[in-house]
């Protein structure tokens, strides 16, 4: 009987967390007429955003890049083809590798502060000296946020596409035995393929980093709004934070393939 | 004025608030003592709408809070200034800027005009010194005083006092106390104040209201009230340790 009460109300808070999510979202969006008066603040929280997370993402990035040509490379080698590593590193970064990484990393280092600042101002009365100031919580603290990571993760994702390259240039070049020259042609021609002026591969990619920026500046904000019991619960927001803006990063990103490869060709 | 009338509560699986009646005339400070988790903070909060109540009504300045419209409530809270605890006050913005906020999100004056006034109103409170300064760098009392100021910024009819000397010192809590005395006197502020402090109540009240199982259990002057021969009342009027 407890067990199905505690399932019951894990559900109720699990689907109350969502719509309250959800009315953010869009209340963050009828905010946006006030973006002008904020854009200082946003301006301040997206370079705090990209300074915080680039050493981050220049690291993994790079080590990404490499482990990918290496795995990729020993098979490609079996089969006689490691002239493609160059078309299969820039494709999966592009694609995939880049604005995944730079979404868990953003999710992990910028949407847990986030959480963890608007939790602390939610159980220190901050949020509601706002509210009682009639100063509008989500176009004061949420739009500045979610602006700020809606534009620097497809930035910091364009930084990582190109470290994770050049790491992967690296491996083709010392232990795959295809040179940079080559390397970087391949590069070249994979992502212009399609002989556009933004290839899909790299405006795929790029519109997931916009997904990913927003759905992890509103989760985090929602997260920590949501906050309370003190230390205890501002803790609890972070957690929640991260591991929800994880789980919908990886679920995102499976449907916005499935969306421009499958279902719009 | 603001008026409670029979306003019933329920937080989670418990009532807070079965009840509760009074009337806080204009230009007067209302104080309300009881227990620890009796929902005096919460009666605040019902005044200023952020809760509203199960049943019961509750007027300030003639408009009921249950079926004021949105933008009216933020044109009353305009007319409200709200001390909270610890100041509440917001960690990226200086002292001044924190004082200045309610001014540069309501009202279109000039920066230097901000300036002026956000001084002045720190001069009152005797945070004037400290106006560049952010919250994390100054004491608990520095924070209740600049909070105050905040409260005080836009010249409000009403003020809300939750807990203003608690964590404080005896010697700043006669200071806060002075001051709420000093805000009803020369600005004709109406205060209703949340205290367990009997220095507070003596000092700052006109009326006293003792709050118990959810609803006022008595209420007078200071000199009524110390002659209660209620336990309660007198516990928290009478004699002993404040």
């Amino acid at each position: 009987m407890k067990l199905l009460r505690d399932v019951g109300m894990g559900s109720r808070e699990m689907v109350s967390g969502a719509g309250y999510t959800v009315n953010l979202l869009l209340r963050t969006i009828l905010a946006l007429r006030y973006l002008p008066r904020r854009i200082r603040f946003t301006l301040d929280m997206a370079y705090a955003a990209g300074v915080r997370a680039l050493p981050v993402t220049a690291i993994v990035a790079l080590f990404a890049g490499m482990i990918l040509a290496l795995q990729t490379g020993i098979e490609l080698r079996k089969l006689g083809q490691s002239e493609m590593i160059g078309t299969v590193t820039a494709i999966s970064m592009c694609r995939e590798m880049g604005p995944f990484m730079t979404a868990i990393i953003l999710a992990a280092m910028v949407g847990s502060a986030m959480a963890a600042e608007i939790g602390t101002m939610t159980v220190s009365e901050e949020v509601t000296a706002l509210d009682v100031m009639s100063v509008d919580s989500t176009n004061y603290l949420v739009l500045p946020r979610v602006i700020a990571l809606t534009v620097m993760c497809p930035v910091l994702t364009v930084f990582s596409n190109l470290i994770g390259i050049v790491g992967g240039g690296m491996v083709a070049d010392n232990h795959l035995g295809v040179s940079q020259h080559y390397f970087w042609l391949t590069v070249r021609e994979s992502l212009l393929a399609t002989d556009t002026l933004f290839p899909k591969d790299v405006y795929v990619g790029l519109f997931k980093a916009i997904v990913f920026g927003c759905t992890i500046a509103i989760v985090s904000c929602s997260a920590g709004l949501r906050a309370d019991g003190g230390a205890l619960g501002v803790g609890k927001a972070v957690q929640r934070a991260v591991m929800i803006s994880v789980i919908l990063v990886i679920i995102l990103g499976y449907i916005i393939t499935w969306f421009f490869y499958f279902l719009v060709h | 004025m603001i008026e409670l009338h029979d306003v019933h509560k329920q937080l989670g699986d418990r009532e807070i608030l079965r009840g509760l009646t009074l009337t806080v005339p204009k230009g007067k400070n209302y104080v309300i003592m009881g227990r620890s988790g009796i929902g005096k903070s919460v009666t605040l909060k019902h005044v200023i709408g952020i809760f509203q109540p199960d049943r019961g009504k509750v007027v300030v300045d003639g408009v009921d809070m249950a079926t004021v419209t949105p933008v009216d409530l933020r044109e009353l809270r305009k007319r409200m200034g709200y001390l909270f605890q610890n100041g509440a006050l917001l960690n990226w913005l200086t002292v001044a800027e924190n004082v200045a906020l309610p001014l540069r999100e309501h009202t279109k004056m000039s920066r230097s005009e901000i300036g002026d006034r956000v001084m002045k109103v720190l001069e009152l409170v005797g945070m004037d010194h400290a106006a560049g300064n952010y919250p994390a760098r100054i004491s608990g009392g520095m924070k209740l005083r600049a909070g105050m100021a905040r409260a005080l910024i836009t010249e409000p009819e009403y003020v809300l006092y939750d807990e203003p000397n608690a964590g404080l010192d005896p010697i700043m809590s006669d200071q806060i106390h002075n001051l709420i005395v000093e805000v009803r006197d020369r600005l004709g502020v109406t205060g209703l104040v949340v205290t367990h402090s009997r220095a507070c109540a003596f000092t700052v009240g006109d009326i006293i209201g003792v709050v118990d199982d959810g609803k006022i259990l008595e209420e007078g002057t200071v000199a009524e009230m110390q002659k209660s021969e209620h336990e309660l009342v007198h516990q928290f009027i009478g004699g002993g340790a404040d």
